[in-house]
């Protein structure tokens, strides 16, 4: 009989246990430990290049304690962001939002604290590149995020190969090539006539830089699709489609296995190049193409950004302000320097912008060139922020860029067109 | 645990006396435990069932009536609405086509080559745990592996296969724009991965045949073709109608290969005019992509159904195939 008995409890304990292991969700971290401290969270992914300064601003602030969750790569960690902000819990204190993913959010200030309210005063818009500090605000007006890094747009060719082709590679001639789309297309007609290789490596890496230049994005400012209403976005597609029919395209979707051995293998002779750029040409070409790979300070139609991110307090944080005084001493000029020396990430504060530390910055690999210089000039040509409105980051991943993809694969361009502007109108209704 | 439960009733209930005599509080404690404990012991899977399974199951369905993107903080009640979208849109149906296409393409070759793998591993061997763990071994790769691996093998332009291909001087397949091959390459993945699993678990079923039937049949005459037709396959039924379903339940939700196929990183669209998006695919999309979260709980719903339906189907059938010939087995 005891034993029974001590059964029943067993099973009433297993039950208990059970409910009580289900009921508990996490409680997002923050709050306050029991020595007093304040305890702070951040969220970033890949590398923003932080733990020491982290390391510092506790030491600086001894009533500060931070954990940093680092997330490997963007992707699930935009999905994770996206999801916790629905869930209206466990997200940290700030959190890193980049680019592309921040027009999923420009809609939803609710969400998020206005840091022209909460942060520290002395922290001003002027402290970043103006197109930059536009781009971290919200459709009516909410500062949502501080800016850390960019990537200002440059043009990487390989030297070997436009010479082979007799293409010249001196600065002016580059600049030739490299002045506008329609240059650098006819450029592209002459590279792939004298040697029947593509000129750039897919269509929808210069559709996309191309879109970004245009002043309003794939949706209107009120909430709107464009694609049908404004004409530029078919011309360039025309014009990209049309190169691309013409062989300039190598039909390598960027970042995928093949992607990588098209740089081993020269693949394709130019690349939009955005400052982190450099380090994956370098990655995927290897050591034995160093000093093949070059980059101009040129980029068609001026100038470009892709990439970078900003530094959000969500509402959800439970020491709003203390959160966006440690973003805005992350975003500071002297801090986005010391995270650039480690991970190569541009900054976006003016004031960085003529740090002696990033203008001395030359690139081996690329045959020494000055690439602090060089992109520093770079992002000063980025023009105006693009209006980018909700769905504006989907349209391009979803739409557009498998739209393009189709036509390299033998679609008709008008085919491809219509896919673009069916699947558009699933995301902006 | 059937049987548990049905002793314990018998215990509690049958014996119950037409007079009731006073029992002791230890007694009524121990008829107690006799009759509640059983659900008590089982009460755990149903609780973590109820809130990890049936809870999500009918959330989702109340979703599926509103429309309600994923930051909203609450969505418009319109009924069936997303049901009646769904039907009429080409994206869904395209969606369910590749899902069929490639859950044929997987599941028929697997379970067939399953029943032959079992059928050689059960042939004496040496080192029969050896050959047991290489059939096993593609399961335990991780999957991230796997697609590394078949991208590589699958990919148009400097893929091993077209290359082999081009060595013998036929022309590359396009693995990705062409929608049949991309799903053939997609079954292949799946079918290297779980052709081992299932093949051990027949392997087991035709472990747990009696070996004096296959000595009387072999007194008989009966060759081994024989053997394996009339007595082998009739009393594999349960175990091949069990892989036959489960196969069914994770064919149809295939999600983690088509992604990792896609050469687009991190893309759920299935190729770039969606030729080898799954249902799956485009309920995560719709959901955390689109952020529709309304429509994607219709998807999963409408997948649910689409999944009791063919693994009812496919019940009937096997039932069916593997009884024929039973008749005269014992």
């Amino acid at each position: 009989m005891r034993s029974n008995q001590r059964r029943v409890f067993a099973g009433a304990i297993a039950l208990a246990a059970t409910v009580g292991l289900t009921a508990c969700g996490d409680s997002g971290g923050s709050g306050e430990s029991d020595s007093g401290k304040i305890e702070l969270s951040i969220g970033t992914f890949t590398e923003f290049g932080y733990e020491d300064l982290l390391k510092q601003y506790e030491a600086d602030h001894s009533n500060i304690k931070i954990t940093h969750h680092k997330t490997g790569e963007g992707g699930p960690y935009h999905e994770q962001l996206l999801t916790k902000l629905a869930a209206g819990n466990g997200l940290e204190d700030v959190v890193a939002i980049e680019e592309g993913h921040f027009s999923d959010i420009s809609d939803k200030t609710q969400l998020f604290n206005n840091l022209a309210d909460i942060g520290p005063k002395d922290v001003k818009p002027d402290r970043w590149l103006d197109w930059k500090y536009q781009a971290g605000v919200g459709k009516d007006g909410t500062w949502i995020g501080y800016g850390t890094d960019i990537g200002p747009l440059a043009m990487c060719y390989r030297k070997d190969m436009l010479e082979a082709a007799g293409l010249k590679t001196d600065d002016a001639s580059l600049q030739g090539y490299f002045a506008s789309w329609d240059s650098y297309f006819a450029a592209g007609d002459q590279y792939v006539q004298k040697t029947g290789k593509p000129w750039f490596d897919s269509d929808s890496q210069i559709f996309n830089a191309m879109q970004n230049q245009l002043d309003e994005g794939y949706v209107t400012k009120d909430d709107k699709l464009a694609l049908e209403s404004n004409k530029d976005i078919k011309k360039n597609y025309d014009k990209v489609t049309a190169a691309g029919g013409r062989g300039q395209t190598a039909k390598l979707v960027a970042f995928s296995p093949e992607w990588n051995t098209g740089f081993k293998q020269g693949a394709f002779a130019t690349k939009t190049c955005p400052s982190w750029m450099l380090g994956v040409v370098e990655a995927q070409a290897g050591p034995e193409n160093k000093g093949k790979w070059a980059v101009t300070a040129a980029f068609p139609n001026g100038g470009g950004n892709w990439g970078g991110s900003y530094l959000a307090v969500p509402k959800q944080s439970k020491h709003p302000k203390e959160a966006a005084e440690l973003a805005a001493w992350l975003t500071a000029p002297e801090q986005q320097i010391a995270a650039f020396k480690k991970t190569g990430n541009f900054p976006s504060q003016v004031e960085a912008l003529s740090s002696p530390d990033l203008l001395g910055t030359t690139n081996e690999y690329f045959g020494g060139v000055n690439t602090g210089e060089l992109y520093s000039t770079m992002a000063e040509k980025v023009g105006k922020a693009q209006y980018k409105g909700p769905g504006d980051g989907k349209i391009q991943e979803n739409a557009m860029s498998p739209a393009l993809q189709a036509v390299e694969q033998g679609k008709s361009p008008e085919e491809g067109w219509q896919q673009a502007v069916d699947a558009a109108k699933k995301i902006v209704k | 645990m059937t049987t548990v439960t049905r002793r314990a009733s018998h215990q509690g209930v049958a014996p119950a006396p037409p007079r009731k005599p006073r029992l002791t509080f230890r007694q009524r404690l121990s008829v107690a435990d006799v009759k509640w404990s059983p659900y008590l012991y089982i009460a755990p899977f149903f609780i973590v069932f109820g809130v990890v399974g049936l809870f999500p199951l009918l959330w989702t369905g109340y979703l599926s009536l509103f429309d309600r993107e994923l930051l909203d903080a609450e969505g418009t009640f319109t009924g069936f609405a997303n049901y009646a979208e769904l039907l009429r849109d080409s994206q869904f149906w395209n969606a369910l086509v590749n899902t069929l296409s490639i859950f044929v393409l997987s599941t028929g070759p697997q379970i067939v080559v399953a029943v032959g793998v079992a059928a050689l591993l059960n042939t004496r061997l040496r080192m029969p745990t050896g050959w047991r763990v290489g059939v096993l071994l593609p399961y335990v790769v991780s999957l991230v592996a796997v697609g590394l691996i078949f991208s590589n093998l699958f990919g148009s332009k400097y893929g091993l296969i077209n290359g082999l291909f081009q060595l013998v001087g036929l022309d590359p397949v396009q693995w990705q724009s062409n929608r049949f091959a991309s799903h053939l390459a997609i079954a292949t993945m799946v079918n290297w991965r779980w052709t081992g699993y299932n093949a051990l678990i027949v392997l087991a079923a035709m472990k747990a045949i009696p070996k004096e039937i296959h000595e009387a049949a072999m007194i008989d005459g009966a060759r081994a073709m024989r053997r394996f037709f009339s007595i082998t396959m009739p009393l594999l039924r349960p175990t091949l109608i069990f892989v036959v379903v489960t196969s069914t339940i994770g064919g149809l939700q295939i999600f983690t290969e088509p992604k990792l196929f896609d050469v687009m990183p991190g893309s759920n669209n299935g190729g770039s005019s969606n030729q080898f998006q799954t249902i799956t695919l485009y309920m995560y999309q719709t959901a955390f992509e689109t952020q529709q979260l309304g429509y994607a709980s219709a998807i999963a719903w409408v997948l649910f159904l689409v999944i009791i339906i063919i693994a009812v189907a496919n019940f009937l059938l096997t039932r069916r195939i593997a009884s024929t010939g039973a008749e005269d087995a014992p």
